[in-house]
């Protein structure tokens, strides 16, 4: 099968003051469609800078990406994307949040009644049906990232990138969020890419676990493939010896491997 | 036992009526006085009543006595000041001329003598309409400058070099321009408006968080759609800081125009009180511009309370 994404010998260099600092080098990654690939390293390690490279954010200063056959040029709605401080307009209701890119996306060949049944439609799929005509500032922390997986999916991207989309999360409402996501995830049969520090989260919802070197000049280290049954269930997985061995892995990689000393 | 229960039913119900903490001192208060109220067998609900009006009283002397004690020694200082300078009205000749005055506040005598009404309408008229023009220039430009790199570099030296100009300074051109007085004091005050607007809307637009502008970019908004759902609303308040900077100035700087200028405003009242020597005008003048303009700012503060969201 072809892959959705490709990553080719991709390079990142940005112009400081001090001069130029090399974020990334020689990163190569294919991703397939349906996959879900967790981006995991140390802070600083240029996962950020590699999920921004794909969402077209900012372009690479040496080698390419392919999104779909085409080279990624620049943002584009086939790209969702969660930010980690979810980024919702303060101005504008949750509905209406969502609602923007919903018409977007579909503005030109649907009607208004459609248009706001898929906006109804995202948001009950997150759970939040019941705050719908709430602001931003009148929501928890937890439901505005709900806010902001809805409007991602909303937009029925190709490719759904998530930055640490539960970094700013208590533990317990980072939990059921990643519940909500497997959930969603195995509804809607998403490619996903996301960046977390969380061991645990990555083993729980990937496919792969990309583990990246520290930087600068961070590249892919090692890739683990989880060959765990879906749909999980943490509570089972919680005495899954196979479930232990991966989290080692990762974590051998992490604190044995590429341990950052100056924390 | 009936009054037990009867003010055990009366303290939920007191509580919603007022806010936050005040109210929860109140409920308690409340409370130990109606135990208390069970011995002494009076009835509870009038105690209540009569600790909740001791309250407001009590918030109400807090809120007014501050500013009245301020006020009034602000009239004592005025009041010995009049006593040891000859020709300085003291407050109770002030208070007396002002009464006067308000009495018939719209009356006609020719152009040159109008009542006080009128006065502050035309000068708040030439704030308006120069004002006006300046938010209909500045606040286009100060989006244009805050979007575009090369437009804010063009712009930005001219601007940090007409701004630190005294208005007035532009009368004379104005005058020279327009060839009569009352667009003279209008273009004035246009030039003085025009900068906080500008500069206000173009530090809003530049400071409209990144994540915002990044949610346009993956939602590949149009240049219309970011700027309706994005940039406006983003900037607003930086805009509505700006609006309130420059009618400030507008009125500040209006009395010395029309000073300057003549014909009918409040400016032109007071020179013109001054040539008939009549002090008591002035000193009325001078709270009449200070009210005038507090109530300016007031209603631009509510205005842009409206329209300020919450970060979240």
């Amino acid at each position: 099968m072809k892959p959705l994404v490709q990553v080719q010998d991709v390079g990142m260099r940005f112009d400081t003051k001090k001069g130029s600092f090399i974020a990334l080098r020689d990163v190569n990654l294919d991703i397939s469609e349906g996959e879900v690939v967790t981006l995991i390293g140390h802070s600083g390690c240029g996962k950020s800078t590699l999920l921004n490279l794909i969402a077209g954010l900012t372009l690479p200063t040496d080698g390419g990406l392919i999104c779909n056959g085409r080279e990624i040029s620049g943002p584009g709605p086939e790209r969702g994307v969660v930010f980690q401080n979810h980024s919702l307009l303060p101005w504008l209701s949750c509905f209406d949040n969502v609602m923007l890119a919903v018409e977007r996306v579909f503005g030109a060949k649907e009607g208004k009644a459609k248009l706001k049944a898929r906006t109804t439609a995202a948001l009950e799929m997150v759970h939040m049906e019941h705050a719908m005509n709430k602001f931003p500032h009148e929501v928890s922390g937890g439901m505005k990232q709900r806010v902001g997986i809805a409007r991602a999916f909303a937009m029925e991207p190709k490719i759904l990138l998530m930055d640490e989309p539960f970094g700013a999360l208590d533990a317990l409402t980072r939990a059921s969020l990643q519940d909500e996501l497997i959930g969603v995830m195995g509804k809607t049969g998403a490619t996903v890419v996301m960046v977390t520090h969380d061991v645990d989260e990555a083993v729980l919802l990937s496919d792969r676990v990309v583990m990246m070197t520290n930087g600068p000049a961070a590249t892919i280290g090692e890739i683990l493939e989880v060959r765990l049954e879906k749909p999980r269930n943490r509570l089972r997985l919680a005495h899954d010896p196979q479930f232990a061995e991966y989290r080692a892995s990762i974590l051998e990689f992490l604190y044995q491997k590429q341990l950052k000393h100056a924390a | 036992m009936t009054t037990a229960s009867m003010s055990i039913s009366s303290i939920p119900d007191a509580a919603p009526e007022k806010t936050a903490a005040s109210s929860r001192e109140k409920t308690v208060e409340a409370a130990v006085e109606s135990i208390a109220a069970n011995d002494a067998s009076v009835a509870p609900a009038a105690r209540i009543v009569r600790a909740r009006l001791r309250d407001g009283f009590s918030v109400f002397v807090r809120a007014v006595l501050p500013p009245a004690i301020g006020l009034a020694l602000l009239v004592g200082i005025w009041a010995i000041v009049s006593m040891k300078t000859p020709g300085f009205p003291s407050p109770l000749k002030t208070w007396q001329a002002a009464v006067i005055i308000f009495s018939d506040p719209f009356y006609v005598n020719g152009p040159n003598d109008q009542g006080i009404g009128w006065n502050i309408m035309s000068s708040l008229k030439r704030v308006l309409v120069g004002f006006g023009y300046a938010a209909a220039v500045g606040i286009p430009l100060g989006f244009a400058i805050g979007r575009f790199k090369f437009l804010s570099a063009m712009i930005e030296p001219i601007i940090s070099l007409l701004r630190p100009v005294s208005p007035l300074a532009w009368l004379p051109i104005g005058l020279l321009v327009f060839k009569r007085a009352d667009p003279a004091a209008t273009w004035t005050i246009f030039i003085c408006s025009i900068w906080p607007m500008i500069i206000n809307t173009a530090v809003g637009v530049q400071r409209v968080p990144q994540d915002y502008m990044n949610v346009a970019r993956v939602l590949n908004l149009s240049e219309m759609k970011i700027l309706t759902k994005i940039l406006f609303p983003a900037v607003l308040p930086y805009m509505l800081t700006g609006i309130r900077l420059s009618i400030g100035t507008a009125w500040l700087v209006i009395v010395a125009a029309e000073m300057l200028t003549g014909g009918v405003g409040i400016g032109f009242w007071v020179w013109d009180e001054w040539n008939n020597l009549k002090v008591e005008h002035i000193v009325i003048a001078i709270f009449v511009i200070g009210i005038v303009g507090l109530l300016l700012e007031m209603l631009l503060i509510q205005i842009a309370r409206r329209f300020s969201y919450e970060h979240s």
